[in-house]
């Protein structure tokens, strides 16, 4: 008997071989090729994205929902990478569209994970900031890859009654002074926060991008964040996380995003944020098309409906962030009197200059040498941060 | 033809009879319809899945683009073997299992030995729905709950303060995470335990008592030997429930307290690097091979 099991077991064996055998065929990669609808057809009734937490209310959702029969399914992700991940699961026909940061687009476009946007049905695109109409996380070679949505800078969070003075360096979340209580994003990009500061305070080291680091760069980078790791209460996932952890009294001080800060308000613990000395790294989102969307007429209606003044000043309030339609000014005063202002939609070049946007690490730097670090080196940096 | 319409009117059951008789005459036949089902449920998912995540531990993953590129290479391996990153993160989580287990076997045992030894069976019915609620309720639910006993401003560090006692602190640390480990595993241990204390025929102890042993004796030479097996039984899931977690390590653990599975998930679902963490899971499937293999030859599969 215990022969035959062995026959039965070498059969098995064999067999599932085979199987991976003939699925494992070569896969190549390269940005998708256009397939410009020439207007936007009728509905298909459903819509799956992906996007950040705050980036899909109700409040500009359900009105959607009645104009155009689409039934958006939603998604969060918690980061970047995740945003990747999730469009390309399941063949990548699982999700029509993602909310994608500047470190991610280029990830997509180049892995041929979305597809190009006709401009022409998205009239409301005429009337961005001109640096967002092609920029280059999302257009290349005048080919554009989505259509951007809206922007903003990664701030300093702390509670006001017990981080005191008001910070103004990010030399707070460095040095001991809250060791313990201190929380930043579980996120590899947050390298650049750490190649940032270090580009304020050791010239020595020549960083000119924080997204572009050679290696000795970025082992300096990594140097500090892992001298800074003590000081970590917890590395957050997900924003809601960065919240309870504010909420609890674990954490007084960390890297955050602006919605954290309003979410917070309204709950009525005592915080506030700054953009501290240095400057910020920040993100520039933008919505991009699956190349395998099953609802690509509800997709356009998506991205038509959320670049018209109304829904980006309402996301741009919600979040705390800052339209790409500059239209969205008056739209913006009218939800909060002051709004426009104050989320820099009337703010000179000058103040979206200053903000590093986030983008993908890649070998090849801007002067085309390749002795730059690719975003591999840093997920596997970041994991020797966080032990 | 008046014979052929009479047969005619019970055709299915002429089919089954045919059948029936042909499987009884080839019993060989009746044995491959039974097997072929399972046989191919176990080939098709649990085998190609396993040969799949071993073969893809030898691919890698294009830098930027991030696609799987299909070229046979050991450098996963070799990521493996030189950081110390990845194997402090393997001891980490075999160390935390290992701890795991030994506290539920501590707490489980005199627990499992009331129940079957000297409670009634009333109570004995009130502890084992005492002891299985929990599990009635989800996981997750679980594991928030006690992220809120051990916050800052928890439960813990309230009720210590109110006995005069310094905050403990140990929200996000590895010390939590023991400790939720220990408690959400523990009924997979008491059960096994306790079915086999349960086993030992009473005459057992009434002999030993005979033979002049008291209840220390009694309880190293007679009880625990023959109860091994179901600790064995019951650490084999403690184990490989443990080392198998990552949610747990996000939820509740701080800094340096990623899992194995953690930079699985991490490689899988955000990286998208798939070889890399194919190549990290074959780790803790070897431990629980060395693992199982120790535990069959103490006899422990036959309390399962």
């Amino acid at each position: 008997m215990n022969k035959r099991l062995g026959y039965w077991m070498s059969t098995a064996v064999a067999a599932a071989a085979t199987t991976v055998a003939l699925v494992a065929l070569p896969a190549m990669a390269a940005p998708a090729k256009a397939n410009y609808p020439a207007k936007i057809g009728p509905g298909e009734g459903q819509l799956n994205i992906v996007a950040w937490e705050g980036y899909a209310q109700d409040a500009w959702v359900k009105p959607f929902e009645q104009q155009t029969g689409c039934q958006v399914h939603r998604k969060y992700a918690g980061s970047s990478d995740e945003m990747v991940a999730l469009m390309r699961q399941g063949g990548g026909s699982e999700y029509d569209l993602v909310s994608a940061s500047g470190d991610a687009s280029l990830r997509l476009i180049y892995g041929g994970d979305v597809q190009p946007v006709n401009m022409k049905l998205i009239p409301a695109w005429q009337d961005f900031l001109p640096q967002l109409k092609s920029p280059p996380n999302n257009t290349i070679k005048g080919v554009h890859y989505g259509v951007s949505y809206e922007w903003g800078p990664n701030v300093l969070l702390y509670n006001t009654d017990k981080v005191k003075p008001k910070p103004t360096s990010w030399a707070a979340i460095y040095s001991d002074q809250y060791k313990g209580q201190v929380t930043v994003p579980d996120n590899p990009i947050q390298i650049a926060d750490a190649a940032l500061y270090l580009k304020a305070h050791k010239p020595e080291l020549g960083i000119k991008d924080p997204y572009e680091l050679t290696q000795k760069q970025l082992a300096a980078a990594v140097q500090l964040l892992q001298a800074q790791r003590p000081l970590i209460k917890k590395y957050w996932a997900q924003a809601s996380d960065e919240i309870g952890l504010f909420k609890n009294g674990d954490a007084v001080i960390g890297a955050a995003w602006p919605y954290q800060t309003n979410t917070l308000a309204k709950d009525g613990v005592p915080v506030a944020d700054v953009i501290p000395s240095e400057g910020a790294t920040g993100w520039s989102d933008t919505w991009m098309l699956s190349a395998k969307a099953k609802h690509p007429n509800c997709a356009y209606q998506w991205m038509k409906y959320v670049s018209t003044p109304k829904v980006q000043a309402q996301q741009a309030i919600y979040f705390g962030e800052t339209p790409a339609n500059k239209n969205a000014c008056s739209a913006m005063n009218k939800i909060e009197p002051g709004a426009c202002h104050k989320y820099h939609l009337d703010a000179p070049a000058s103040y979206f200059d200053q903000i590093h946007f986030w983008q993908t690490p890649r070998i090849e730097c801007s002067n085309g040498k390749r002795n730059c670090t690719s975003y591999r080196d840093w997920q596997r940096a970041w994991q020797r941060v966080k032990g | 033809m008046s014979q052929g319409a009479a047969i005619d009117h019970a055709p299915p059951a002429r089919l089954g009879r045919r059948l029936s008789a042909m499987l009884w005459r080839r019993p060989r036949w009746a044995a491959a319809a039974l097997l072929v089902p399972p046989m191919g449920w176990f080939v098709l998912i649990y085998l190609a899945a396993l040969v799949t995540l071993f073969v893809a531990a030898f691919w890698q993953v294009d830098d930027f683009t991030g696609e799987i590129i299909h070229r046979w290479t050991l450098r996963n391996f070799e990521t493996l073997a030189t950081s110390p990153t990845y194997r402090t993160i393997a001891l980490r989580t075999v160390g935390i299992a290992a701890a795991v287990t030994v506290t539920d076997i501590v707490l489980a045992f005199p627990c499992a030995y009331f129940m079957a030894r000297i409670a009634g069976p009333k109570l004995r019915a009130t502890l084992f729905t005492l002891m299985l609620l929990p599990i009635w309720l989800s996981y997750i639910a679980r594991v928030y709950a006690w992220r809120l006993i051990l916050a800052h401003d928890g439960v813990l560090n309230w009720a210590l303060g109110e006995v005069g006692l310094p905050p403990a602190n140990i929200g996000y640390t590895n010390i939590a995470m023991w400790l939720v480990f220990s408690y959400i595993w523990l009924p997979f241990m008491i059960t096994p335990i306790y079915a086999a204390i349960e086993r030992v025929p009473g005459s057992l102890f009434e002999a030993s008592a005979d033979l002049g042993a008291r209840g220390l004796r009694t309880f190293t030479k007679v009880t625990l030997p023959l109860v091994v097996p179901g600790i064995i039984a019951g650490s084999i899931f403690t184990f490989s429930l443990t080392l198998g977690d990552y949610i747990t390590p996000v939820l509740i653990g701080g800094t340096g307290s990623s899992f194995i599975g953690n930079v699985v998930y991490a490689n899988v679902g955000i990286a998208n690097d798939i070889p890399f963490a194919a190549a990290f899971a074959t780790i803790p499937a070897v431990v629980m091979l060395i693992y199982l293999s120790i535990a069959r030859r103490l006899g422990a599969f036959e309390m399962l």
